[in-house]
């Protein structure tokens, strides 16, 4: 038979036998919605936690410095690195970062101590500058008023706290100007030439900055309440949020200028104190901090707490998905037991279809595409229902949180690849349980069927 | 397409079942000869073997021994998808209990067939309506077969039997539910439609006034073999 009378006579006898037949449809979507509901809540909660986690930007963030960092210093973080010869922190090295593969970006660190004038009156601050990649990172979710309007606007984010110390109404700042006032390094034309001594600082040819004061006028746009930029190795946490291009076209003094003095400012190439480079996902980064090591470089992450996690997540990974293909299971056994009891009650329709021509494969692929019909159906249904299912869930929770004052969470997610995957088991598995059926029903003997009253 | 073979052609055919120990000689050693165009009755008791040997022409069962040739093949030697093929294309087959599928319309009962041999969708309508038109059904053919007479399913049924244009038609006590006019109306289209479309006719009855009125010859069988062959006007073979 051709593909079309196939499906066409599976969908009639489908409708014929409605309520058995949606019974069993139904008892797919059960176990398909099951099986969705609780993998979606396994994915919702990974999310969640590597949200939080990336939030912090702990677990996916590698800080690049320059191996020749306070050497000689008896800097309290040597460890044993790579053998290859020390490299500058330079444009070059950034734009080699960028094309190494599960890098999402590379931005280098802008911190720097300043003044901030508002109202007159002088606050001290920390300034940090913030990739445009961050507003999606969800540290800003929940924030009150926007994300910077361009990645190199005249804006600013406040950390709540420090909003708090500019205004007892912290909300009513939005809208509002502040007055940053900052250190402007400036190059000085290199003073000598090359008169290096040293080898291994192949672009160490002297010079130094001045510092000029300036100022900025910068819109407050947004308060957030979670501490985005959470500060490493001694930067302290910063409360003033600016666009990251806007901080680096500032070419405030940072912190660790002090050491370009006597080191390498003079070069005409830009030089990084730090590069922050952010993989697609934790368990990327140990790769990539393997091979930013070799490339001459000191990088560090905080890779043993993400080992862990993955381990966690990967057995937390497995229980679900045992529990889920339980209530597969069972809806399995439904479609064979409805197909089953089909061929009894067909039995004389087989006899006659085989009578009139039908041949063994004809049959058998009549059952199996009803099979298939009622898996398709189940498992479209239960991904909606599991879809639907997990809402239910994260609305109760958020209901309960809510209660207790806490922030809302997304609990269950329903992501693409388990919509599809469902869908795809669904069908399969209803395919594989139609086969003893099918393969029954196939073998039935026309005479014995036909005289089947 | 008649030849010089006859449309039927068994030779010492035979088939036993097994119950439990005993083994039944349904069919035995029985040698039968159908030439085309015939209308031939096979008459006996129950149990005298007449059903199990339309099985066998029909390819439904196969026989234990023996050989039986239809239209110049042998359908004990054919795979089980050839014979499928044979039973979708060279047999139509029609039954005392009418055995339309009760859930499709009268049409989709007569297009089931044309489904099977994978006939063109496009050229489906014409042909379910030639077959229809041919047993002078026209009307109520959305309907399903229960809310048909007997005659009238018994109609559909010869439809269906003959859309694929087989050129053997088999009918298993074709009249068996219906009342002795109908009956005869039943029988008197199937003549019609021998001379018609030129197709052998082989037909199991226990009714031996019809089959005598109706057939060209009438075949009697008793436990498994062929107890006599005649022409109804008693010319023993």
């Amino acid at each position: 038979m051709k593909p079309r009378d196939l499906t066409d006579l599976a969908l009639r006898n489908l409708r014929e036998s409605i309520l058995r037949n949606a019974l069993t449809t139904l008892g797919i979507a059960v176990g398909v919605a099951s099986f969705v509901a609780i993998i979606s809540i396994g994915v919702g909660l990974q999310q969640l936690a590597s949200k939080r986690l990336s939030e912090s930007g702990l677990f996916d963030t590698i800080i690049v410095t320059p191996k020749n960092n306070f050497r000689g210093m008896g800097g309290p973080q040597r460890e044993p690195q790579s053998d290859k010869p020390p490299r500058v922190l330079d444009d070059d090295a950034r734009k080699e970062f960028e094309k190494l593969p599960n890098v999402i970006e590379v931005y280098p660190q802008i911190r720097f101590f300043t003044e901030v004038r508002f109202n007159n009156k002088p606050f001290a601050t920390v300034v940090a500058g913030m990739p445009d990649s961050s507003k999606n990172s969800g540290s800003f979710d929940g924030m009150q008023g926007r994300f910077f309007s361009s990645a190199s606007a005249d804006e600013a984010i406040l950390q709540i706290e420090f909003a708090k110390e500019l205004s007892d109404q912290a909300s009513s700042l939005i809208g509002q100007d502040l007055i940053l006032r900052y250190a402007e390094r400036q190059a000085l034309p290199s003073s000598t030439t090359s008169t290096d001594t040293s080898a291994a600082q192949p672009d160490a040819s002297g010079g130094g900055f001045s510092v000029v004061p300036k100022e900025l006028r910068l819109k407050i746009v947004g308060i957030v309440e979670t501490e985005p930029a959470a500060g490493y190795g001694g930067y302290g946490n910063a409360r003033l949020l600016i666009p990251l291009a806007t901080a680096s076209t500032l070419r405030a003094a940072q912190v660790n200028d002090l050491r370009d003095i006597v080191r390498d400012s003079g070069s005409n190439k830009t030089t990084f104190a730090s590069l922050s480079v952010r993989a697609k996902s934790p368990s990327q980064v140990e790769a990539l901090e393997t091979s930013i090591k070799n490339m001459g470089f000191r990088a560090f992450s905080l890779l043993d707490a993400s080992k862990s996690l993955r381990i966690f997540f990967t057995v937390f990974d497995l229980l679900v998905g045992i529990f889920g293909s339980l209530a597969l299971a069972i809806a399995t056994l439904g479609i064979v037991n409805t197909l089953v009891m089909a061929i009894l009650e067909r039995r004389r329709e087989i006899g006659v279809l085989k009578a009139l021509g039908a041949s063994d494969s004809d049959v058998q692929q009549l059952f199996f595409v009803e099979a298939g019909v009622m898996g398709l159906l189940g498992g479209v249904l239960g991904v909606v229902a599991g879809w639907a299912l997990g809402r239910a869930i994260t609305f109760g929770t958020n209901t309960y949180l809510a209660r207790q004052n806490l922030n809302s969470i997304q609990l269950t997610s329903v992501p693409w690849w388990l919509a599809l995957a469902a869908l795809v088991i669904a069908v399969l598995v209803s395919l594989a349980a139609g086969l003893y059926p099918a393969s029954r029903a196939a073998k039935l003997n026309p005479v014995d069927a036909l005289r089947y009253e | 397409m008649p030849t010089a073979d006859p449309a039927i052609q068994l030779d010492r055919v035979s088939r036993y079942y097994t119950m439990g120990e005993t083994s039944v000689r349904a069919v035995n050693e029985l040698s039968l000869s159908v030439p085309h165009n015939e209308f031939l009755a096979l008459l006996g008791s129950s149990g005298s073997g007449k059903s199990t040997l339309l099985n066998l022409i029909a390819g439904l069962d196969r026989p234990t021994s023996g050989s039986i040739f239809a239209h110049g093949q042998n359908i004990a030697s054919l795979s089980p998808l050839d014979l499928a093929r044979y039973r979708r294309n060279t047999i139509g087959m029609i039954f005392q209990s009418f055995n339309l599928l009760p859930r499709m319309t009268l049409e989709e009962n007569v297009e089931l067939p044309l489904r099977l041999a994978e006939v063109d969708r496009a050229e489906r309508p014409a042909r379910v309506r030639e077959a229809l038109e041919r047993v002078r059904l026209t009307h109520r053919l959305g309907h399903r077969p229960t809310e048909l007479s007997g005659g009238e399913q018994q109609r559909v049924a010869i439809a269906r039997a003959l859309v694929n244009r087989p050129k053997i038609l088999l009918a298993d006590e074709p009249t068996g539910n219906l009342d002795s006019a109908t009956g005869e109306a039943i029988l008197t289209l199937l003549r019609e439609l021998r001379s018609q479309l030129g197709m052998t006719i082989v037909m199991v009855t226990h009714e031996r006034p019809l089959a005598e009125a109706f057939a060209d010859r009438l075949a009697i069988m008793g436990d498994g073999k062929l107890l006599s062959i005649s022409s109804p006007k008693g010319l023993t073979q």
